[in-house]
């Protein structure tokens, strides 16, 4: 195993990280900085499960490499709410019901955090178009599409 | 995943000079497709070269001289890029296609090229687009014709320490429009069963077609040509009769497989329609 040092940002915390090669983002977030909010569905990008930010960038944890992210600033789940607070994207979710089981949230709520920055009002069909890479098994989508049409209005407002 | 290492060189000379090493050396750029391909041993490394900070091939370029796009430029930004700049449409929608947003912001349109899939979706438009591979290795560079790049599924004919360095596409006038379109059983999210690129060039006195260019996707080992269809569509009259035409001689270029995604017919039939749709699609763009 090849290990290689790295420095990377999480969450807006620094750390220094002994990483192996092969490890994908997703393993490190999970397994040796304890971020247990990241998902892994499908492993190879399909589900959207592992999404986060990546320099302010959606990506699929699972296929970017641990040392990939050296020198670059990665947002997860954990890392939205402020000291406790909400954002306005996580309180649209709780408050549509945006979800059954849970599993994918983490996902779905940094995708449309990542959405709504590029596209502040984005109508239903271009929500569909661009939330196409998080799949849900429970909810049918229709209220994941109501909770992130309220977030647009919330960030609207706030 | 295998055991492997992996370095981040951050020049071009520093890749290459990692690239030429002994074994198995593969370049990454967005990783969308080699990360999955050495999770389940469909693609083997020793050692993995990711190209993102090499600046130069990051380049995304439009002057006089035409479009250049670094081989490690996400979809994303090639696409923002495009849309901003105009002239390649086709591309434009092409690399609004390759998987989720999430992948797009990481995959790179020459990672597309280099996976040589025959559904890749980008690729037809940068055939119709006439893109020149400039490839660059310890031993010299070289400029090779797209069409020529392929050498079967998964393969192109970039030897041991070459890499894609740039797509370079010609400049394109404000007679010339282009046009892609693939076919999925759902809306996003998947694999064509399908693709067509068209682009044609008119006269406006005339109304007739002085350069055309068909390319499909997904319908043979590589991404192949149309040239029959283009061959008589230059010098016809750009109408709904002449793309039927098209459409029918767009066919005979097709040698498509069955398998789960559809059987040879029904990929022929989709040519069929894409091309008639895309040529339909390129003349409403010319206004």
């Amino acid at each position: 195993m090849t290990k290689k040092q790295i420095k990377t940002t999480v969450n807006g915390v620094e750390h220094e990280i002994l990483v192996d090669s092969t490890w994908t983002l997703l393993e490190t977030l999970r397994d040796h900085l304890g971020l247990t909010g990241t998902k892994e569905g499908c492993s190879n990008g399909n589900c959207g499960a592992c999404t986060v930010l990546v320099d302010g960038k959606s990506s699929c944890s699972c296929l970017v490499l641990a040392p990939e992210i050296n020198g670059r600033e990665v947002t997860t789940v954990e890392g939205l709410a402020d000291h406790g607070h909400l954002t306005p994207v996580q309180d649209a979710f709780v408050e549509n019901s945006g979800l059954q089981c849970g599993f994918c949230t983490p996902g779905f709520m940094i995708a449309t955090t990542a959405l709504l920055k590029e596209n502040p009002k984005p109508t239903e069909n271009e929500i569909r178009l661009k939330l196409a890479g998080n799949l849900c098994r429970c909810t049918g989508y229709d209220k994941i599409v109501r909770s992130v049409q309220d977030a647009a209005e919330r960030l609207a407002n706030s | 995943m295998p055991n492997f290492d992996y370095e981040s060189p951050t020049s071009l000379a520093e890749a290459l000079e990692l690239l030429s090493k002994p074994g198995e050396v593969r370049p990454l750029s967005g990783g969308t497709d080699i990360i999955d391909q050495l999770k389940n041993n469909r693609r083997n490394a020793d050692l993995v070269v990711d190209t993102k900070r090499v600046p130069e091939l990051l380049k995304i370029e439009a002057n006089g001289s035409g479009l250049t796009i670094g081989s490690a430029a996400s979809c994303t930004e090639v696409h923002k890029y495009v849309e901003k700049t105009g002239g390649y449409p086709a591309l434009a929608e092409s690399t609004e296609l390759v998987g989720s947003v999430h992948i797009q912001n990481r995959a790179s349109v020459g990672g597309n090229v280099c996976n040589a899939a025959p559904s890749a979706d980008t690729i037809p438009s940068l055939l119709i687009h006439e893109a020149v591979a400039h490839t660059a290795s310890a031993g010299g560079a070289r400029e090779i014709p797209l069409i020529d790049f392929f050498a079967g599924p998964g393969q192109t004919v970039l030897q041991k320490g070459e890499i894609l360095k740039e797509l370079v596409l010609p400049p394109t006038n404000e007679n010339t429009a282009s046009a892609y379109l693939r076919f999925i059983p759902r809306n996003e999210m998947d694999i064509a069963v399908a693709g067509v690129g068209s682009l044609i060039e008119i006269d406006r006195t005339s109304g007739s077609i002085t350069k055309a260019r068909i390319a499909l996707a997904s319908v043979a080992p590589t991404p192949v040509r149309a040239y029959g269809a283009e061959e008589f569509l230059e010098g016809s009259p750009a109408n709904e009769d002449t793309f039927a035409k098209a459409a029918d001689l767009a066919v005979e270029s097709a040698v498509p497989i069955t398998d789960v995604r559809g059987s040879a017919e029904y990929r022929k039939e989709l040519v069929r329609v894409l091309t008639r749709r895309t040529l339909g699609i390129c003349l409403e763009r010319l206004g």
